[in-house]
């Protein structure tokens, strides 16, 4: 077993504070769409949108961080493996079997992430991106283009916040299914894992 | 070792305090606030007189009559007479375009309404309000400039009174009482000014037969009044009269209101002083596209007295057993029942209901017939969609009013009259009676077959505007209890949602909760299994 250098600074950075945003947007967002009180209304609303843009700054960021370091070749799905993967989950973890895919560094996410992850960014940001500047810059009809009310770009906004809840959840419970409980979890702290192949030792 | 610290220094800071920081920012960003600009304008009621009308002889004179005193007024103003003779004051209708009709013109001369059905046959009682002198029949001379009465809006003294029953006329020799004298003519003349609050609240306060009755939101209590009530007349503040917000030029008063205007011109806007970014803050200001100020800043009116919600004509008429009319009372001690005028409910501190309005409305005038009930008495143009539409709070006065169930019109009642044996509904009782004779008098057709049919009035509220501490809250309007829960032609945060997606969205997470506890579950048990 070796500590091997899984997730830079930039990476640990980039989710950490995705993070907290994420959990500001949802606590905000769920109570601007009145599932509860918490903050107070306004105060939702001036969060929400400042959050909105803290998100699109970073996630600018992240895109051009990815696209610089080739990290993002990380995100693309593979066919390989899928199917094992899934099966892991449902019977080979309850059996101590090996995860079906070794985690090193040039490969740091599973397929079944892969796929994820990867419907996540392509998918489910920019649609709440979209929709969320949508929502905040043309809420009302004919200004500054005809549009028939916001009902379309809440909804469809709606949608991706109860997609990212679910993903949350889905997100912090796999964390456990790491190498131990905690190792993962660990790697995104302090960017380091120790995985078994010595072959993927990098610097 | 040293790199061991290094590395837990780097990881501090990436996982931990950059990420921290950045919300901190967020937040910080999210809780700023600009100041709120302030008005700084000069009240036109505190213009000082540049001459002292005491000095002038022609006021000196032992006037008879008012009219003596119009023509003494006009010998130096002259050309007033044609501004005033210009203005809905003084004819009580006015040439407009109605959406939908084409140029109507409209004014209390020729409406209907749900409160006294209609002030045109009514004339003794009702044109005490107009501002001529004694309007009491068709005769009146609306093109003899002296019939203009100057000193109902000019006096200063708080003296002259148009009396009772007399068509707009003040006490002559002949019809003083212990209630109203003959005006001290000289004495009036010789204080004029610009019209004072008082000046205009003698009619507008008390129209529908007292104070209160029928706007809910201008009222004698606005002559002297907390902010709590008005944030502009209040003496505790600015004090300011009518006419500094009503600008007047050559006698033409600026604002109306639609239960007898229908364009939208020649209207009065809050931000004439206060900008149309009054907040200073974009989140609050980009509602004034969509909400009026008064939907926010008048969260409820009728705030001293209460006014007249609901009037139902149907049970009118019923008499003591000396077959005289009588009143009774609610809690509050208005009148619930009226023997001439039938059962009211009254309110105070009553929430507006709130609907899209564009500044043009619509009336049901004397030539149309009921296709809806309840008859619409106006109808507030606007929607979501129509660009120029705002929200605004609006009173709504429901009522039973009579109407011809032959011809589906509704019915101008003759209820005023001096006497007994005249027809007055007001008198005599005999609803035949007095709706033949209101009928032929604005020379409509009447079958003779009626009933009472339900009907509404549109009101925007204006005044009664709150201290900023008691406007609306957000949620009062972005929440599932919202006041808005009539105005369904739009999507509204925290009001409206998809019923499918939240059902959806909540089925999925508790899908997803219940399958990772069994998971878990599961791993537990091979865990102890295996061991």
């Amino acid at each position: 077993m070796n500590s091997v250098k899984i997730y830079s600074r930039f990476e640990r950075f980039w989710h950490w504070t995705q993070m907290l945003l994420i959990i500001l947007l949802g606590l905000t967002g769920f109570e601007i769409h009145g599932s509860f009180t918490l903050f107070g209304f306004e105060e939702s609303v001036r969060l929400h949108s400042t959050a909105g843009w803290s998100f699109l700054i970073l996630t600018i960021f992240a895109a051009f961080w990815m696209i610089v370091t080739g990290q993002s070749r990380q995100f693309i799905p593979v066919r390989n493996n899928v199917k094992s993967q899934i099966m892991y989950y449902l019977s080979g973890i309850f059996k101590n079997e090996p995860h079906p895919v070794p985690k090193t560094a040039e490969q740091k996410l599973n397929p079944l992430q892969r796929i994820v992850y990867f419907g996540l960014l392509i998918l489910v940001f920019p649609v709440q991106l979209t929709t969320g500047f949508l929502y905040l810059f043309i809420h009302y009809p004919n200004k500054p283009i005809t549009i028939e009310g916001l009902e379309s770009i809440a909804i469809l906004h709606t949608i991706g916040a109860f997609l990212l809840v679910v993903f949350i959840i889905v997100h912090l419970y796999l964390i456990t299914t790491g190498h131990t409980i905690s190792s993962n979890l660990k790697a995104m702290i302090t960017g380091y894992e120790k995985l078994e192949s010595p072959v993927n030792k990098t610097k | 070792m040293k790199r061991k610290l290094k590395s837990m220094v780097t990881t501090l800071f990436v996982s931990a305090l950059l990420p921290v920081l950045v919300i901190l920012i967020t937040i910080k960003v999210a809780s700023y606030r600009s100041t709120p600009i302030t008005v700084d304008i000069k009240y036109k009621a505190d213009h000082i007189s540049s001459v002292d009308h005491s000095q002038f002889k022609i006021l000196q004179q032992d006037f008879n009559m008012p009219q003596e005193v119009t023509s003494a007024c006009l010998s130096c103003h002259t050309g007033r007479d044609e501004e005033v003779m210009a203005t809905a004051h003084w004819k009580w209708e006015r040439e407009e375009e109605i959406p939908g009709r084409g140029m109507v013109s409209v004014g209390k001369k020729n409406l209907l309404n749900n409160f006294c059905t209609g002030a045109n046959g009514n004339n003794g009682s009702c044109m005490r309000c107009h501002i001529g002198l004694g309007w009491k029949d068709k005769s009146f001379n609306f093109s003899d400039n002296k019939n203009i009465d100057c000193l109902v809006c000019h006096d200063q003294t708080d003296t002259y009174f148009k009396q009772k029953g007399e068509g707009g006329m003040p006490a002559t020799h002949e019809t003083a009482n212990s209630h109203y004298q003959v005006p001290d003519y000289p004495y009036v003349a010789q204080n004029v000014g610009l019209p004072k609050k008082n000046n205009c609240g003698i009619c507008h306060f008390y129209g529908g037969g007292g104070n209160n009755v029928k706007h809910g939101d201008l009222e004698e209590a606005l002559l002297s009044c907390s902010k709590e009530v008005d944030v502009h007349m209040t003496m505790d503040g600015p004090d300011m009269a009518c006419i500094d917000c009503h600008t007047t030029e050559r006698h033409n008063i600026k604002g109306k209101l639609y239960s007898v205007s229908s364009a939208n011109h020649n209207r009065i806007d809050c931000d004439q002083c206060h900008t149309a970014t009054p907040h200073n803050d974009k989140l609050l200001d980009q509602h004034f596209e969509k909400i009026a100020c008064q939907t926010c800043h008048i969260p409820e009116y009728a705030k001293a007295n209460a006014t007249k919600l609901y009037w139902d004509w149907s049970s009118a008429g019923q008499l003591d057993e000396d077959s005289k009319g009588y009143s009774e009372d609610d809690a509050d001690g208005n009148h619930n029942y009226l023997s001439i005028k039938g059962n009211f409910v009254w309110d105070d501190h009553v929430k507006p209901e709130y609907y899209w309005f564009n500044g043009t409305a619509d009336h049901f005038l004397t030539t149309d017939t009921i296709t809806d009930i309840p008859v619409k008495i106006n109808t507030l143009f606007g929607s979501y969609k129509d660009s120029t539409a705002k929200i605004w709070p609006v009173k709504v006065h429901r009522g039973k009013q009579i109407y011809d169930t032959k011809y589906n019109t509704l019915i101008s009642l003759k209820l005023w009259a001096k006497t007994e044996g005249e027809g007055a509904f007001w008198k005599d009782f005999d609803w035949d009676k007095a709706s033949k004779l209101g009928m032929e008098y604005n020379d409509r057709p009447f079958s003779g077959e009626y009933d009472f049919i339900p009907s509404e009035v549109y009101w925007p509220i204006n005044h009664m505007v709150s201290p900023k501490e008691q406007t609306l809250e957000c949620t009062d309007c972005h929440s599932k209890k919202s006041r808005l829960a009539n105005l369904t032609d739009f999507y509204l945060p925290g009001r409206d949602y998809s019923k499918k997606v939240d059902y959806a969205g909540n089925s999925l997470i508790l899908i997803t909760l219940i399958m990772i506890a069994l998971h878990f579950i599961g791993r537990i048990t091979s865990t102890l299994k295996s061991k």
